[in-house]
């Protein structure tokens, strides 16, 4: 008994010392991304926070701003800004049903039907990103041109008028996003259609339901996961986008992303800018807290 | 499209010359069979024997190659499976996650358009005790709840034929000799055909009115449990149901009730009624529990060394080596009566010729014998 005392006693620092590493390592662990997420998040949002409330002092330099805690600038900037906000958000949301409405059958496919080509298509789906955004984007203008393939197709049709035009159209800007943001839609999709048991399926062919009773009921909710996370990754980028509408659009499809573009490079105003481009956030915040509560698949995604 | 027309035939099961080709091999070779309507059938076999290419295609995921499949006088062999009155409980039970339980179970009647489920689905709930986990979704259940989940889903439809595909395969051995009794019970309360599809022969012996035992997409033999294990026809039934000693032997003479057979030198006597074989060269059977160590019984081989010596609770199993140098199984029950033998000990061997049975001598002796049982 003496000897089985004297070793708990002895042992009891060294345990204690264990511990305290131990409980120290996750801090260590987390330091790098900390460091990161302060310097190269937080600090930036402060300073987009302060500068969204600055004004120019009567008299002082362009691009010389000091804090006057102005919130009027939110309003200011809001109200001289809101058909592009509104045009943002509409034709990001076209653009993201579009691409669901392409990649589903494109996952569906690849998930189900492909057999030894499912690796393949994959990388297919991933290939466009081994070029520029930039380059693909401008690509468009020529397959949408007045001499391109499109448009001599559609001339060829009978209920299209002659001097039919797709480039610098809202179209045009919508086909970029979609074509821009669609592996963005299909790889969750797919990730979420891979999933499922292929024996659900059959189960749901065992108990009466044809193939698209099957699909509704059975396939399409266990894709919901891929389906929230995919038009999330898609419309939340493409609603701040401003590529395709600065490549591909007019001075009538100016989206809010081109506004603060040239808010920040070409007028130099930077507390509107900074004012828009907090508003856009919050605005994506709200609706995409909406969307997660509304197809209540917050314990999924 | 909610109330598909599902086929209302009833009566027994027919397949008849059913046969499925895959790319390289054949999956069920020729086979026919009648499942008596109302009855527990068990298709039984190794991995990769046909049974489940069996069953699928009697589901209708599978396309058969050739033959037909009818149920009463109700071709039904390329109907579609949600037009068929067959209801299937999957081997992985393959329960809707995104829904309850009692979701679950309604499925198969609001695709019919039944009106009022609740009281089907609470009946057959009842059925399986589990009704007072309705709301809860498939993943808060233990594997046995989901097993009974599935077959309470299947049978809710009332179909004329139930399959089961290996449904008691993820559960671990206490489960499973309880759900064999459990599904046994529900069998006969809802008085559906059951076809049972396992690998596992104490599965298929407890459960099962009639057993077809296949192999290499065919049938080997079909029968009673008890039937199948007294008299196998062939090696491979002998091995694979239970464990047999099989000999080579060759007939002396067929006269009168028994015949004379001549093994490794010493006469025995085989009752004609127990020879699945008509020709000369013959494997003489008998059980390990059917042979005596130190007794008179009348087909005596003499003297042996006992090579290996287990004690398993109700008997002890031993190895016998023969004069011929084949190792015989032996069981002794551990009764009152159970001799103190050790390994290295000279026994003498015996068998009433009443349990003996013959096959056909040309065939392997391990057939059946060497195949995982518990393989998946």
């Amino acid at each position: 008994m003496a000897f089985l005392h004297a070793t708990a006693h002895a042992s009891a620092p060294a345990i204690d010392n264990a511990a305290k590493k131990r409980s120290l390592t996750p801090y260590f662990l987390l330091l790098p991304g900390m460091v990161w997420l302060i310097g190269f998040f937080v600090l930036p949002i402060a300073t987009l926070a302060s500068t969204s409330t600055m004004t120019r002092p009567d008299g002082a330099a362009v691009g010389t701003y000091v804090q006057s805690l102005r919130f009027q600038n939110y309003l200011d900037a809001f109200s001289a800004n809101k058909d592009q906000f509104f045009r943002s958000f509409i034709y990001a949301g076209i653009a993201t049903l579009l691409a669901l409405a392409i990649a589903y059958p494109l996952a569906y496919m690849i998930a189900f039907k492909a057999g030894k080509m499912r690796s393949f298509l994959l990388v297919l789906v991933v290939a466009p990103f081994f070029t520029s955004f930039l380059l693909r984007t401008i690509a468009w203008t020529q397959i949408l041109g007045d001499e391109g393939p499109v448009v001599s197709f559609l001339k060829a049709l009978p209920f299209f008028s002659n001097d039919i035009r797709l480039t610098s159209t809202p179209f045009a800007v919508v086909s970029g996003l979609t074509y821009n943001f669609l592996p963005f839609m299909t790889l969750p999709l797919y990730a979420s259609l891979e999933r499922i048991d292929p024996r659900t399926l059959e189960a749901a062919g065992d108990l009466y339901a044809n193939g698209l009773t099957t699909f509704r009921r059975v396939t399409v909710p266990l894709s919901m996961p891929g389906v929230v996370a995919g038009t999330l990754l898609t419309f939340i980028p493409a609603a701040g986008d401003y590529v395709n509408a600065y490549l591909l659009g007019n001075p009538n499809t100016r989206m809010i992303g081109n506004v603060i573009d040239s808010r920040f490079f070409a007028i130099v105003d930077y507390p509107t800018a900074a004012a828009l481009s907090f508003t856009l956030m919050a605005a994506i915040l709200i609706l995409v807290t909406l969307y997660i509560r509304k197809s209540g698949t917050d314990e999924l995604v | 499209m909610s109330n598909p027309k599902v086929s209302d035939s009833r009566g027994d099961l027919h397949l008849n010359r059913l046969t499925k080709r895959f790319a390289d091999f054949i999956a069920v070779d020729d086979l026919s069979l009648t499942v008596p309507r109302g009855s527990f059938f068990a298709l039984l076999g190794p991995s990769g024997c046909g049974k489940t290419t069996t069953l699928r295609m009697i589901a209708g995921l599978e396309e058969p190659t050739q033959g037909m499949i009818s149920i009463g006088d109700t071709d039904i062999t390329t109907a579609k499976p949600y037009r068929r009155p067959v209801n299937t409980v999957f081997q992985n039970y393959a329960l809707f996650p995104h829904l309850t339980i009692f979701e679950n179970i309604a499925f198969g009647l609001r695709r019919r358009g039944v009106k009022d489920v609740k009281k089907d689905v609470d009946n057959v709930l009842e059925l399986v005790e589990l009704g007072h986990l309705a709301e809860r979704k498939p993943n808060q259940l233990s594997g046995g709840q989901q097993q009974r989940i599935a077959v309470a889903r299947a049978i809710v439809n009332k179909p004329e034929v139930l399959l089961l595909d290996e449904p008691l395969g993820a559960l671990d051995l206490k489960l499973r000799r309880q759900m064999q009794i459990e599904l046994k019970r529900i069998q006969m309360e809802v008085g559906i055909t059951f076809i049972h599809v396992t690998h596992d022969q104490e599965e298929a012996m407890t459960m099962a009115d009639t057993i077809a035992v296949m192999n290499q997409g065919k049938i080997e033999q079909m029968g009673s449990p008890a039937e199948l294990y007294e008299s196998p026809k062939t090696a491979f039934v002998a091995n694979f149901l239970g464990q047999s000693n099989l000999i080579k032997g060759k007939v002396n003479s067929r006269s009168g009730a028994n015949a004379s057979v001549n093994i490794h030198g010493i006469d025995i006597e085989v009752p004609i009624t127990r020879m699945a074989s008509h020709g000369d060269s013959v494997l003489i059977g008998v059980r390990p529990e059917k042979l005596n160590i130190n007794a008179k019984s009348k087909n005596s081989i003499g003297n042996g060394t006992v090579t290996d010596a287990s004690f398993v609770g109700v008997s002890t199993q031993y190895l016998v080596k023969t004069s011929w140098d084949e190792e015989l199984v032996v069981f002794e029950q551990n009764d009152a009566g159970a001799p103190d033998i050790k390994v290295g000990d000279t026994v003498s061997l015996s068998w009433e010729p009443a349990h003996t049975f013959a096959l056909d001598g040309n065939q392997d002796l391990a057939a059946g014998a060497d195949v995982d049982h518990e393989a998946d």
